[in-house]
């Protein structure tokens, strides 16, 4: 198998990558996120997890912008997100997304979601993003599917294929939201072991997510959030098996214990 | 009449000597002169919709503003309107006469192929349009998310999508178009109504003559509907 890089090679593990500062948002009347602070340092894997409705996923699409904020400031990689235009698409570029419905292009096979990115936005030549996208296939365990469109692969291959396109584009970090969530059971687990395989290679990733299996044994850090704040951060041993907060504890007892 | 054509060929002459009488143009001419214009004005009002389609979901308010202001003006004005308005309005009052100022038939053509561009162009918008609703929004965020410029998502993603899940919606504002190019007659273009309308009111035979006009524009339309309703479901998009 191919070895692909995803971790910026050579460049020390250091500093911070996404700091985001007292950022507020709301949705009309809701207070969906409020004031949020999170520093997700380089090569650190958070796990954002907390009951539907927390304003977990509202805060994973805000970090590339798919979800504008109304205040608060929120950096990658020491720049601050732009408002519109080229550069938020270059920044965008630089952030790997893995979305809960996959969202493969429908209309283009595997081969070619992986390639499109690579070619109109890193200006690759087709040869080259091919071969790369070819060997990202294999990685995820679906090089034998490049020629097919979506709709004849199952939602583990997809997701895996998705997973692919995103880190065709050599991101800085990956945003997994809710990767797991529309999958059927027996097919969550290989979405899972890629992502733990990249979380061991060292790219930086912020996961929201229910898979609290994946958080234990991944994460560095677990962000347990409810009503649109940050109510804990820990250590995944120290979250699971000692929670401070009652939100956290009463999370956890009815997740947990069945 | 118990004579019939097989036993009379001279009463067959007589019934269809209006086709043969007419050379300027012959009725074959006329109906190749509305196949040049449904051609260039389908084409013109595809790109032309296109772009106004693409307008009405800009992320720029005075784009929308404009693209939805043109679609809801333009296509609640008869097209007999607009298409007198090009000649006795742009040309004649305006001077717009398309490089073909001495050459009426060519200037006429042009006019006309402008007006109906305009006016088909609202109806592809909104049929376009309705095809871009059809599309997932998780197909855009997942392009805006790869870093693709507004202008990248929609061409590569979402129109691509758009198109195919319209094509039988085009395929009857292409026939809508092909039967509309008779308003061009209005303004004196050689096509196939202006014959029609000069046959009938030099002969005889008014049934027969509608008959046969009928069934031009029934050669043009019906093979455009099959074609495209078998090319709409080989492109289907699966989801």
């Amino acid at each position: 198998m191919t070895e692909v890089s995803v971790a910026k090679e050579g460049v020390a593990a250091t500093g911070d990558l996404v700091v985001l500062k007292n950022v507020n948002k709301h949705f009309g009347a809701l207070h969906v996120l409020q004031d949020i602070d999170l520093t997700i340092a380089r090569g650190e894997v958070v796990v954002v997890i907390g009951p539907s409705g927390s304003g977990k996923s509202t805060l994973c699409r805000t970090i590339n912008r798919l979800e504008t904020i109304d205040s608060g400031s929120i950096t990658i990689d020491g720049k601050p997100l732009p408002h519109e235009g080229k550069e938020l698409a270059r920044l965008r570029a630089d952030v790997g997304m893995v979305f809960q419905s996959f969202n493969l292009f429908a209309h283009k096979t595997v081969l070619e979601n992986v390639t499109l990115g690579q070619v109109k936005v890193r200006k690759k030549d087709k040869k080259a993003a091919e071969e790369r996208a070819r060997a990202l296939l294999d990685r995820v365990g679906v090089g034998a599917q490049a020629e097919k469109y979506p709709a004849q692969l199952s939602g583990g291959q997809q997701q895996r294929v998705a997973i692919a396109r995103a880190l065709a584009m050599e991101p800085k970090v990956m945003l997994f939201d809710e990767p797991t969530s529309a999958l059927d059971p027996e097919m969550i687990n290989e979405v899972l072991e890629v992502m733990q395989q990249l979380a061991r290679d060292g790219m930086t990733m912020i996961v929201v997510t229910h898979e609290m299996g994946f958080a234990r044994s991944a994460a560095n850090r677990v962000v347990f959030m409810a009503d649109g704040r940050i109510v804990e951060e820990a250590s995944p041993d120290q979250f699971f098996s000692n929670p401070r907060s009652d939100r956290a504890k009463d999370f956890l007892s009815k997740i947990l214990h069945h | 009449m118990s004579a019939t054509y097989a036993t009379h060929p001279e009463a067959r002459e007589i019934v269809f000597d209006f086709i043969s009488d007419y050379d300027d143009p012959t009725l074959l001419g006329a109906f190749w002169m509305t196949v040049k214009l449904t051609v260039f004005s389908g084409i013109g009002s595809l790109v032309w919709g296109t772009l106004l389609a693409a307008m009405r979901v800009s992320p720029v308010p005075l784009m929308r503003g404009f693209g939805t202001a043109y679609v809801n003006i333009v296509r609640n004005i008869p097209l007999t309107v607009i298409i007198v308005f090009t000649s006795l309005g742009l040309a004649d009052i305006f001077g717009v006469t398309m490089g073909a100022r001495d050459d009426f038939a060519l200037q006429g053509f042009r006019l006309a192929v402008l007006g109906l561009i305009a006016y088909t162009a609202a109806f592809v918008c909104e049929a376009l349009r309705s095809g871009i609703n059809t599309v997932p929004v998780g197909q855009a965020e997942a392009a805006r998310a790869l870093g693709l410029k507004f202008s990248q998502v929609l061409s590569l993603i979402v129109l691509p999508q758009a198109f195919r899940s319209v094509i039988g919606p085009l395929a009857n504002v292409l026939i809508a178009l092909t039967k509309n190019t008779t308003v061009a007659a209005t303004i004196g273009v050689a096509e196939a109504a202006l014959l029609m309308k000069e046959m009938i009111e030099n002969e005889a035979q008014t049934l027969l003559i509608g008959a046969v006009f009928a069934f031009g524009f029934v050669v043009l339309t019906l093979p455009t509907g099959l074609i495209l309703g078998w090319l709409s479901k080989r492109l289907a998009v699966k989801r």
